[in-house]
């Protein structure tokens, strides 16, 4: 069984390392087959990449809009919940019950209308239309107000009573208490946005407001495929998600194992 | 309005015996002030839900039921447009398509994460270091994997190939072949998800009180039984958590068949998105495009919506 655990290691592995490999193999070369040890190797590949695309510019391009969507999503997402699961109001079912309808739509259906939308305003092909479609998720909503209803009421009314106002028990009692739903919503939130594609292959036309996905096809798409310019991008774009892994893997693990349970 | 705000202020001023602890305003004031915090809560997140997710719903209903070519004004054409996907040929296919990939993709994750997973719940040398290799593909975005696989997959200058030829085996066309294009796809999809499916499961699995297993084993029940009689049954709300996300998930798959395949060769590999982006984007067809959005969007509500039904059957809740 260990060697069964192995050798699925490697075939997870082994496209990353190979992905590394042709970008350093000299493009000429690539046709002869594949070779592991690579004769000349270069950086050709990524001088091309980068004087073809902004690539900085694209890398960044894709955390910023990640970690703003990421932020926005925390914040919208724990105050509502708060809303819906502390305060009382009328109609507050019915509202729920239309957050919980925008979940169920998938993207395709909203693309269109969404396109439009954005060209009516002209905000097409700008960071505010990569951004707008996850400033809020239903799915965070949902699981915070999961999160925040398992704490005990009573530590609000104490609160309460001391004076304290609905943003100060917010944000002082409830927020702490959740944090292990928060992570989940930011593992979620971050990776939903550096994975989107859809949205950003029909939204935006400007290389220089591209995302990594975007980027990436559009060197994909370019006359003959040149395989090397292609994953030496594939390097530059897996390696700064990986790092992110590697520091915050625990939480990553635990956020979407926890999604799973119940 | 001035009625409310002087008896307001009246009551707050004169202390009612019957309040029990003090609070300023009195019951009109207080509900406003309610008011405002629901608004202060639910605002941020209201708005942007409402302008880009519900607003494009009902404007997604309304262009399925006009001929329009995103350009020229909208003409209303009723129900034209469903009546006329239901009996071309091709809607048919690329809902065919879609079904061959969750079928196929579906079994290889669930039964290769459940592996996975019951292998790394044991005690083992570097455990944490294969949980961490084998979830790599998962934080790796849909394009990257894609495209690293359309080269591994490479019918001519590509690795798979070179090895399959090595020992001796045929070498298909991979995504160059109409009935490999399909196969090449659900392959590379199932090695990105394999991770997620594996963390799944293995919490599922550290859920499972361990001394069922020690009690199972006192009474002599085999390893395929303890597996077969405690682990699956107690792992059934994770699994019906795979199964219904991947469904979802699956129904809607775009990226890699877009990169790998364009949907091609010859439409070989089109699936239900896939139709959706080029109907809008390349036939200027956005309303028959919305109406096979909706379309989609009825059958996975039905798949899921069976499947929460059909649950009491095989999921057991501790």
């Amino acid at each position: 069984m260990y060697a069964a655990l192995l050798a699925g290691a490697a075939i997870m592995l082994f496209p990353f390392l190979w992905t590394l490999i042709t970008s350093i193999t000299p493009g000429g070369t690539l046709s002869n087959g594949p070779t592991l040890l690579v004769k000349n190797p270069t950086l050709a590949a990524y001088q091309t990449l980068f004087k073809t695309l902004p690539m900085a510019r694209i890398v960044a391009n894709s955390l910023g809009i990640a970690v703003a969507s990421t932020l926005a999503q925390l914040v919208t997402g724990s105050m509502a919940a708060y809303g819906f699961a502390r305060l009382s109001f009328r109609f507050k079912n019915l509202v729920f019950g239309l957050y919980l309808a925008t979940l169920m739509v998938p993207l395709q259906v909203l693309v269109v209308p969404l396109f439009i939308e954005m060209k009516t305003f002209n905000l097409q092909d700008t960071y505010f239309a990569l951004l707008a479609p996850s400033l809020a998720s239903a799915f965070g909503v949902f699981l915070l107000k999961q999160a925040i209803e398992a704490v005990p009421r009573e530590l609000d009314e104490a609160a309460t009573l001391d004076g304290a106002s609905h943003l100060r028990i917010f944000a002082t009692i409830i927020v702490p208490l959740i944090r292990p739903g928060l992570a989940t919503v930011a593992v979620f939130a971050f990776m939903g946005s550096w994975n989107s594609f859809l949205w950003p292959l029909v939204v935006i036309r400007s290389p220089e407001l591209m995302t990594l996905p975007l980027g990436l096809d559009t060197l994909h798409g370019q006359h003959l495929t040149e395989w090397d310019v292609v994953m030496a991008g594939s390097v530059v774009s897996i390696v700064p998600i990986t790092l992110i892994y590697l520091f915050a893997q625990r939480h990553i693990i635990a956020g979407i194992a926890s999604t799973g349970i119940k | 309005m001035s009625t409310p705000a002087t008896s307001s202020t009246i009551a707050s001023a004169v202390p009612d015996p019957t309040a029990r602890p003090p609070r300023p305003g009195g019951r009109r004031t207080r509900s406003l002030k309610n008011i405002g915090w629901v608004l202060f809560f639910l605002l941020p997140s209201a708005v942007p839900l409402a302008v880009f997710t519900l607003a494009p719903m009902v404007g997604s209903l309304w262009v399925s039921l006009h001929t329009w070519n995103l350009i020229s004004p909208m003409r209303w054409s009723g129900l034209n447009n469903y009546t006329t996907l239901l009996q071309d040929p091709s809607t048919r296919t690329v809902f065919w398509h879609t079904l061959a990939y969750v079928a196929g993709y579906l079994p290889l994750v669930y039964v290769g994460g459940l592996a996975l997973a019951v292998a790394l719940n044991r005690k083992l040398a570097g455990r944490s270091i294969f949980r961490a290799v084998y979830f790599l593909p998962v934080i790796t975005s849909w394009v990257v994997v894609a495209l690293v696989w359309k080269w591994l997959l490479n019918p001519s200058s590509g690795l798979v190939n070179a090895v399959l030829g090595a020992v001796g085996l045929p070498q298909p066309g991979w995504w160059t072949d109409p009935q490999w294009a399909l196969p090449s796809v659900i392959l590379s999809s199932a090695w990105k998800d394999l991770g997620f499916v594996m963390v799944i499961l293995l919490a599922g699995l550290q859920a499972i009180p361990q001394d069922l297993y020690e009690a199972a084993t006192v009474d002599g029940a085999s390893p395929w039984h303890r597996f077969r009689y405690i682990t699956l049954p107690l792992l059934s709300p994770s699994t019906f958590f795979v199964v219904v996300i991947s469904l979802i998930n699956g129904f809607q798959v775009f990226d890699q068949v877009f990169v790998m395949t364009g949907g091609g060769p010859a439409g070989s590999s089109q699936v239900v998105v896939g139709q959706i982006y080029d109907l809008t984007f390349r036939y200027g067809r956005a309303g028959q495009a919305s109406a096979l959005s909706w379309l989609l969007f009825a059958l996975i509500l039905i798949i899921t919506a069976v499947q929460v039904r059909g649950q009491k059957r095989w999921v057991h809740y501790a």
